[in-house]
C-alpha cells in the first residue's frame, strides 16, 4: 500500500535543513506521497528509512527498457487510468511475430517491412519498434540460426526471445543477449531455470501465467529468484480479456500500489483478419499495454496505429507544438505567397500538408501561440493583430522577398484592417477559412 | 501478496435509449465503463447506423464512394440496399441538401425524402440537419412532423437552435441529439437547458463533437471518457445520456483517406488506409464511451461488429 505523508514524514530527518529543495520535510514527504519527488534528494536519510520508502516510493509500473542504443524502447512508469488526468508516459511499443518456423523468404520480408516501417509525423519518428521472435518449432538450434539471422539483418531493432524450452533460451541470449532483449518466457513450470538465464544475461524477462492471481504469485517467486525486470501476460487474448486484465492490472498497480502487478504487460493482437487485429491492437494502446504482438505490419495499418499511438500518448496540457519560423514549402522564390499560421503542430500538419498540395512553392510563418489552433489562439489573446504584426518584422522576411502581402487564415479575416495598420506597406489578403480550399486558393492566384 | 481484483462499481448509470417502432435497436443502459461487463452489467451492444445522403455523395473520396455507386443517387434505394443489403441495424439521413450553399432544398422537401425513407425500411432512422444552424431548426422541426410514430433520433440541437429543434423533437416523441463543441462543461450546460424545458433527459443523446484519428481524436476520446466517469462516479444525470461518434464525415475528409499510394509510398494501400482510418477512429471512440456511431465504409462496419462480438 501507497505511504500517505504523515507516514513518510516520520521516517525522515526532521531537520528541515532544505538541502532536497523543500522548504521543510513535511513539505518534501507531501511531494514524495504524489510521487512528485524522488526520495534521492533528501542526503540524510537514514539506511533504513530508505528501505522502507524504497518500496514505497517506486513508481507503480516498474520502468524497463528494450534494446539499446538509439531505437532502444522504454516501457513502464506510468502513473494514471485515464490520459485526461496526466500524459500516458512510455508509447506502447508495436511488435511483430516471426515464428522460426517460417520461410527464409518470409522471414526476410517481415524483417524489411520492419525496417521500411519507419515515418514522420507531426515531427515524431514512429516505427513498428520490436520482432517477437517465436520458437513456434520447439527447436533450439532452429530457433537459434533464426535469432542470429534476425539480429545480422536488423541490429538495432529490439528483440523479444519468445520460447518456453530452456535449451532454445540460452542458445538465443548467448547469439544476442548483449542487445537487452526480453526473454519470454517464464511460466510456472520453467520459472527456475529462465529466471537464471535471464539474470545471467541481464534480459527482462517475459512472465506468463493464467490469471492475475497466479500471474502476481508468479512475479512474487521471480522476484525472490533476483529477477526484477518483468514483463506481465495474463493470459488475456480475446479484446474483452485484454480489457479487463489490463485494467485490473493498471488499477492493481496505481491504486492499490500493489508491487506483484506493477510491470509493463504484454499483449498478444495477432488476428488474420487484419482490421481486426488493427482494432486489438488500438485496445492495447488505449487501455495499457507496454507491447503488443501482431501478426503483420502492413503499411496502411502501421500509420493508423502510429496516429493512434501519438494522440493517445500527447500530453492532454500541453498541446505539440512546431518551432516558431518562416517554413518554406516547395522551393520559394522571392514572389512566392506568404502565408501565417499558428505553432498547434495539428494546425502548422494540416496547413503545410494543403500547401503542399497545392504544388505552389510557398512560404510558412509559423507563430508560437503556445500550441493553440487559429481560432483558440485568436479567443486566448495570442493570435492577434499586434503579434503577428510584431513577428512578421522581427522575422527580417521583408528583406527577402519582393512583396508586402501576407495571407491570412480565413477564420480571423476579423484581423486583416489591423494588422494592415500595424504592418506599414502591407497588403493583407484573407484566405480561405479551411486548409482544404488552400491548393485552389494559391493556384488560382497563378 | 494475496491479490484481490480491484473491481470498481459506480452509483450512477447511463440511460438506456430504444429506438424505432418496427426492428427497434437499444444501447446505452450500462452501469460501469463501457464493456466493463467483469464488475458490472453491460446490456446492450453499441449501435452502428449507416450514413446516407439526400443528395449524391459527390465529394466522399473514391473509396467510399464506389460502394454506394449503384445506389447513392437516391435516398430511398440507398436506404434500402443498407437495411437488405448491408444488414444495417440503422440508418443516418444527413439532409445535406438542405443546406443555402448546397441545393438548399426546402423543409417540406426533406419532410418528403424523410416519409419516403421511412416507409421503405423498418430499422430505426436517425436523421440529421445540414448543419446550418438557420436551416436545421426549420427542416428538422418538419421532419419531426413527417415522422411523427417511427421514434427517431433526430438531430443535432446546439446551442443555437436547440429551442425549436428540442421542441419539435418533444412533440412528435423523437429522441434528440444534443452538440457542443469538444467541452465537457458546454455538454452538460446544453442537455441542462434542454431539459429545463421539460424534455425528458432520458431521451437525449450526447454528441460532444467528433474528430478524426490524427485530427483531435485525442480530445474527443478524452471529453467521452470524462463525460463517461461523472455519469457513474457523480451520478450525474446530465452527463447519463449515452453519446454518439458522428465518424464517418470527419474522417473521409482527411488526407489520409484520399492521398494515393503513388504520391505517399509510405502510407501503404490507399483503399485499406481509409477503411482503416474510419476503423480505428471508431473502434477508439467505442472504447472511451460511445455507444451510437455513425459509418459510411461497409468494410469498417463489419471490423467493428466482430470488435463488438470479441468485446462483448
Ligand atoms: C480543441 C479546442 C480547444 C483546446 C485547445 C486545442 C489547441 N491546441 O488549440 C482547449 C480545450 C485548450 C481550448 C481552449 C479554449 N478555447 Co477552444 N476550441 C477547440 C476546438 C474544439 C477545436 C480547435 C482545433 O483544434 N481545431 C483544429 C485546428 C487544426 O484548426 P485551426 O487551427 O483553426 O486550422 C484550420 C483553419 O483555421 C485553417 N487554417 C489554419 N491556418 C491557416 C492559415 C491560412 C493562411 C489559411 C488560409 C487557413 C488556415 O486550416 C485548418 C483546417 O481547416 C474549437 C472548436 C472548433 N470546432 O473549431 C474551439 C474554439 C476554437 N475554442 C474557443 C474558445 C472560446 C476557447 C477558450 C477561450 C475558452 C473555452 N471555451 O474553452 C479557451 C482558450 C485557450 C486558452 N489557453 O486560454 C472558441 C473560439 C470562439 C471564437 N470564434 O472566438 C471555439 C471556436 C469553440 C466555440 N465555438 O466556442 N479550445
Ligand atoms: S533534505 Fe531531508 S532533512 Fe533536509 S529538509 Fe529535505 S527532507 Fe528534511
Amino acid at each position: 500500500m501507497a505511504l500517505t505523508g504523515v507516514e513518510i514524514f516520520k521516517l525522515l530527518p526532521k531537520t528541515n535543513c532544505k538541502k532536497c529543495g523543500h522548504p521543510t520535510c513535511l513539505a518534501f514527504a507531501m511531494k514524495l506521497a504524489q510521487r512528485q519527488a524522488s526520495l534521492d534528494a533528501c542526503p540524510d536519510v537514514s539506511e533504513e528509512a530508505k528501505k522502507l520508502l524504497g518500496e514505497a516510493s517506486a513508481p507503480p509500473v516498474r520502468p524497463i527498457t528494450l534494446g539499446t542504443g538509439d531505437k532502444a524502447a522504454k516501457m513502464g512508469e506510468e502513473t494514471v487510468l485515464f490520459r485526461h488526468e496526466k500524459k500516458f508516459v512510455n508509447p506502447c511499443i508495436f511488435a511483430v511475430e516471426i515464428k522460426d518456423s517460417a520461410s527464409d523468404s518470409e522471414i526476410s520480408a517481415v524483417v524489411d517491412g520492419v525496417l521500411t516501417s519507419e515515418m514522420d509525423r507531426v515531427g515524431q519518428k514512429l516505427r513498428i519498434d520490436s520482432i517477437y521472435i517465436s520458437n513456434d518449432s520447439n527447436d533450439a538450434a532452429k530457433f537459434e540460426g533464426v535469432v542470429k539471422a534476425v539480429a545480422a539483418k536488423a541490429p538495432a531493432v529490439p528483440l523479444i526471445l519468445a520460447t518456453t524450452n530452456t535449451a532454445a533460451a540460452e542458445a538465443a541470449l548467448k547469439a544476442v543477449g548483449d542487445k537487452k532483449p526480453l526473454l519470454y518466457g517464464a511460466d510456472e513450470s520453467n520459472a527456475e531455470a529462465m529466471a537464471g538465464l535471464a539474470k545471467a544475461h541481464k534480459a527482462s524477462l517475459g512472465v506468463k501465467a493464467n490469471g492475475l492471481e497466479a500471474l502476481a504469485s508468479l512475479t512474487e517467486k521471480i522476484k525472490g529468484l533476483g529477477v526484477e525486470d518483468m514483463v506481465i501476460d495474463s493470459g488475456a487474448r480475446s479484446a474483452k480479456e485484454i480489457l479487463r486484465d489490463n485494467t485490473l492490472i493498471r488499477r492493481a498497480a496505481i491504486k492499490k500500489n500493489f508491487k506483484a502487478l506493477g510491470y509493463p504487460v504484454i499483449t498478444f493482437a495477432q488476428r488474420d483478419d487484419s482490421m481486426v487485429e488493427l482494432l486489438v491492437t488500438a485496445t492495447g494502446v488505449a487501455k495499457y499495454s507496454s507491447i503488443v504482438v501482431m501478426k503483420s505490419v502492413e503499411k496502411w495499418k502501421n500509420l493508423a496505429l502510429f496516429a493512434l499511438r501519438q494522440n493517445i500518448y500527447t500530453d492532454p496540457q500541453v498541446p505539440m507544438q512546431v518551432e516558431q519560423k518562416i517554413y518554406n514549402i516547395g522551393e520559394p522564390s522571392a514572389d512566392s505567397p506568404l502565408l501565417i499560421t499558428t505553432n498547434f503542430s495539428l494546425t502548422y500538419f494540416i496547413v503545410s500538408g494543403e500547401v503542399e498540395n497545392s504544388k505552389v512553392a510557398s512560404r510558412l510563418a509559423v507563430m508560437d501561440c503556445e500550441g493553440l489552433s487559429v481560432l483558440t489562439g485568436w479567443a486566448a489573446g495570442k493570435f492577434t493583430a499586434s503579434k503577428i504584426a510584431q513577428f512578421i518584422q522581427d522575422s527580417g522576411i521583408e528583406k527577402e522577398i519582393n512583396h508586402k502581402e501576407l495571407i491570412l487564415p480565413g477564420y480571423v479575416a476579423i484581423l486583416s484592417g489591423s494588422v494592415e495598420e500595424k504592418l506599414p506597406g502591407w497588403k493583407v489578403t484573407v484566405g480561405p477559412r479551411e486548409a482544404n480550399a488552400l491548393p485552389a486558393f494559391l493556384k488560382s492566384r497563378g | 501478496m494475496a491479490f484481490t481484483a480491484p473491481t470498481e462499481t459506480y452509483p450512477g448509470k447511463v440511460f438506456e435509449i430504444a429506438v424505432g417502432t418496427d426492428k427497434t435497436a437499444a444501447f446505452g443502459g450500462e452501469n460501469v465503463l463501457t464493456f466493463h461487463s467483469f464488475e458490472g452489467t453491460v446490456p446492450n451492444r453499441p449501435v452502428i447506423a449507416f450514413e446516407i445522403q439526400d443528395i449524391p455523395p459527390d465529394d466522399w473520396p473514391e473509396t467510399v464512394k464506389k460502394v454506394y455507386a449503384a445506389v447513392s443517387g437516391d435516398a430511398v434505394t440507398w436506404a434500402k440496399y443498407c437495411q437488405n443489403e448491408l444488414n444495417a441495424k440503422a440508418i443516418a439521413l444527413r439532409l445535406l441538401g438542405t443546406h443555402p450553399d448546397r441545393e438548399n432544398r426546402s423543409p417540406e422537401d426533406a419532410a418528403k425524402i424523410v416519409k419516403d425513407v421511412l416507409a421503405a425500411i423498418n430499422i430505426p432512422l436517425i436523421i440529421l440537419g445540414s448543419n446550418n444552424a438557420d436551416k436545421d431548426s426549420l427542416v428538422l422541426v418538419a421532419v419531426a412532423e413527417a415522422a411523427k410514430g417511427r421514434n427517431c433520433v433526430i438531430g443535432k440541437a446546439q446551442e443555437a437552435n436547440y429551442k425549436t429543434i428540442a421542441a419539435a423533437a418533444m412533440a412528435h416523441n423523437h429522441k434528440l441529439i444534443a452538440m457542443s463543441e469538444l467541452d465537457i462543461n458546454l455538454s452538460k450546460q446544453l442537455n441542462i437547458l434542454i431539459t429545463q424545458m421539460g424534455f425528458d433527459k432520458e431521451r437525449l443523446i450526447t454528441d460532444p463533437m467528433c474528430s478524426a484519428l490524427g485530427y483531435g481524436i485525442e480530445y474527443t476520446y478524452s471529453v467521452m471518457e470524462r463525460i463517461r466517469l461523472a455519469a457513474l462516479t457523480q451520478n450525474d444525470a446530465t452527463m447519463q445520456p449515452p453519446l454518439l461518434g458522428d465518424v464517418g464525415m470527419y474522417v473521409w475528409k482527411v488526407k489520409e483517406t484520399q492521398a494515393s499510394e503513388a504520391d505517399l509510398p509510405l502510407w501503404g494501400a490507399l483503399e485499406q488506409r481509409g477503411i482503416a482510418w474510419e476503423t480505428t477512429t471508431s473502434g477508439a471512440l467505442l472504447l472511451s464511451g460511445a455507444e451510437l456511431l455513425i459509418m459510411r465504409h461497409p468494410a469498417a462496419a463489419k471490423a467493428i461488429e466482430k470488435f463488438i462480438d470479441e468485446l462483448m
